[in-house]
């Protein structure tokens, strides 16, 4: 087990170096700066350079980055004249966690329990009407289910805030309202992955004799399906989490955008086009922690739902 | 859903023996009604995005500012267009939603083939060598993916994206030949050559995975090693031994890809990072009609069917040929 957690940390070493490495390349390979605008004279922008040391050759400068990085400081934002890049990024990045968490929340209470009603009665009218909602719901993207909930929730019935963000100071139901269509719009899709992965594991695990032992032994239905079936069917789900974290992430960048939410994507677009360059290098880092601690998580899980795994390798 | 395994006496006929399996499966697919449809309809999309001029009855830049926000169905207000309806209604610039819909197509389909042809060509190829080199070489190669791989997709295509745009920002006398021809195919095909790039980047990773695990599967079996026996090259046994064996999962799997890589197309065009204005992707249009979500929602709506009803059509169809290749997946 802890030989499986060290494996996955080593790991990180080389990606780290290529993910870095690659994202630092690319953006000093961009043409233009951080400090190009028309009004800016020539002498300021070179002074301004020398300041944040763009005037060294690159290899430099991502050695400088990498030892700043080692001291856990991600150096300052350019296009905010040098505030630290932390303290955009960090209020930013509880926000898409929280977003993230909701939405998956969304995903996992919708899903599961779609993808066990529907295996438990297969063949029947709920097991076709889920399967078909799931395919719909993988086919709608977020970029056009997010605005249909807007128009429909918050513009026509006025149920939600149409777009924006309430922290939970502004109270509880400000907060949850505010949360609940980004939420859903970013889970959507996910949960509908769920549901047909959680089917497809629930009834290859039913056709499994120990289900037949189970039954046979005179065990009411309820524990067959909670105790022997699902705990085994959880174990393909468990292991999309990983992927699913990914989602997540990436997806949070467009119901960012839609909601007007102030969380960790925006700066990533922004950033690349105003070349702030510490804040991209910081916003790629982050997520590349959070994809592999995501999948570390998932690793533990897994040897915790399936004691057999992880005691060979 | 999909249709009915053979029935006993088929299997029993000795007319079987001939059929192939592309025959099993192309015969199971047409059964089902709902497979024909999806079929049909993009088929119908293929057609479109081909020859778009004969179905869009406007240009896709023809702006009449008197018909700005025009509902749909209602007629043209500007004189030269006296008695024309726009079935779906104009946009804020009074352009024709209906002709930019069909231009729009081009995009998403020349994506989804272009996400699909890649992925075929170098993920495939990659798989296959990597799952059949000694587990040295096939090490490297994953590891390779691997890292590719923990770079957030996304994050990549809009880095890609940014970089090859900013490229083509520059003027002409500072690129070298490649990067002038690189930028004159984009702006003849107006920001789309580097969405293509960067989709085909990352499109073949996936690919790659799959064809290697199902190579390492299939490389232990009797049929290798007795090809291998008999004297076979590496590359007779990759291309006529073990690619028409995986070939099947590729395909269902790169069919329930293509949504992605056309969802991708219009994520991009959403956040202005994709096609260029005033070239109509579907991405753009629905980024347009959210920008008047609240005074003329028909602009969104058209777009976001389009894109949805295609996601929905190759999904489904995937998800069909995988029923009808092998009827003990089905509830996989």
């Amino acid at each position: 087990m802890i030989r499986v957690i060290i494996r996955r940390l080593l790991w990180f070493i080389p990606v780290f170096f290529v993910v870095t490495g690659l994202t630092f390349a690319t953006m000093h390979a961009l043409p233009g700066g951080p400090f190009d605008s028309d009004k800016t004279p020539p002498a300021l922008i070179q002074q301004m350079e020398e300041v944040f040391g763009l005037n060294r050759p690159v290899q430099e400068q991502y050695f400088i980055w990498l030892s700043s990085v080692a001291q856990l400081k991600f150096g300052p934002s350019l296009a905010a004249r040098g505030k630290p890049v932390e303290s955009f990024l960090l209020p930013g990045l509880a926000v898409s966690v929280q977003l993230g968490l909701f939405a998956m929340l969304f995903a996992l209470s919708v899903g599961m329990p779609a993808g066990i009603v529907a295996a438990m009665h297969r063949g029947s009218w709920r097991d076709r009407s889920a399967t078909l909602i799931a395919i719909i719901g993988v086919s709608v993207p977020a970029i056009v289910l997010g605005p249909v909930l807007q128009w429909l929730f918050a513009l026509r019935l006025g149920w939600f805030p149409v777009a924006q963000w309430a922290s939970l100071s502004d109270g509880l139901i400000p907060y949850l309202s505010h949360i609940v269509l980004p939420a859903i719009t970013l889970g959507a899709g996910l949960s509908a992955i769920i549901a047909r992965l959680t089917r497809a594991s629930m009834l290859q695990v039913l056709g499994e004799d120990y289900i037949r032992t189970a039954q046979a032994k005179g065990l009411s239905q309820r524990v067959v399906t909670v105790r022997h079936a699902l705990r085994n069917a959880l174990i393909p789900v468990v292991t999309y989490l990983g992927p699913l974290a990914a989602a997540v992430l990436t997806g949070s960048l467009v119901v960012e955008q839609i909601f007007a939410i102030p969380g960790m994507g925006r700066y990533f677009v922004t950033s690349i086009s105003s070349r702030d360059y510490p804040m991209v290098m910081a916003v790629v880092v982050i997520y590349a922690l959070i994809i592999v601690g995501v999948n570390l998580l998932v690793d533990i899980l897994y040897t915790v739902i399936d004691p057999r795994i992880g005691h060979g390798n | 859903m999909a249709t009915s395994t053979a029935p006993a006496s088929v299997l029993a006929s000795p007319a079987r023996r001939s059929r192939t399996l592309l025959y099993d499966v192309v015969m199971r697919l047409v059964k089902d009604p709902l497979v024909v449809i999806c079929v049909l309809y993009l088929a119908a999309l293929i057609v479109v995005a081909i020859f778009p001029s004969t179905f869009a009855p406007l240009s896709y830049e023809e702006t009449n500012f008197p018909d700005k926000l025009a509902p749909p169905m209602s007629y043209a207000t500007t004189p030269k267009l006296e008695g024309f309806r726009y079935i779906m209604g104009a946009d804020r610039l009074g352009r024709d939603i209906f002709s930019r819909l069909i231009y729009g197509t081009r995009v998403s389909i020349a994506v989804a083939f272009l996400g699909a042809g890649i992925s075929f060509a170098i993920g495939l190829t990659y798989g296959l060598v990597a799952g059949y080199s000694p587990a040295k070489v096939d090490n490297m190669m994953m590891r390779i993916v691997d890292i590719i791989y923990a770079y957030p997709t996304l994050i990549l295509i809009i880095l890609l994206q940014v970089f090859l745009t900013s490229l083509a920002q520059q003027p002409a006398e500072s690129l070298g030949a490649l990067q002038t021809l690189l930028v004159t195919l984009d702006t003849r095909s107006g920001g789309l050559f580097f969405v293509f790039v960067a989709i085909g980047a990352v499109s073949w990773l996936n690919m790659a995975r799959l064809t290697r695990g199902q190579t390492l599967h299939y490389r232990e079996q009797e049929f290798v090693q007795a090809a291998e026996l008999v004297g076979a090259n590496n590359r007779r046994i990759m291309w006529r031994h073990l690619l028409p064996n995986i070939i099947g999962t590729c395909i269902v799997a790169e069919t329930l890809a293509i949504p992605a890589y056309i969802y991708t197309e219009a994520f991009l065009s959403f956040i202005g990072l994709g096609v260029q204005p005033p070239m109509p992707s579907w991405g753009s249009m629905i980024a347009d009609g959210y920008g008047a979500l609240r005074s003329a929602p028909h602009i969104i709506f058209f777009p976001a069917l389009a894109l949805s009803l295609t996601m929905l059509a190759f999904n489904f169809l995937g998800d069909a040929i995988r029923d009808a290749m092998d009827p003990k997946l089905r509830d996989r």
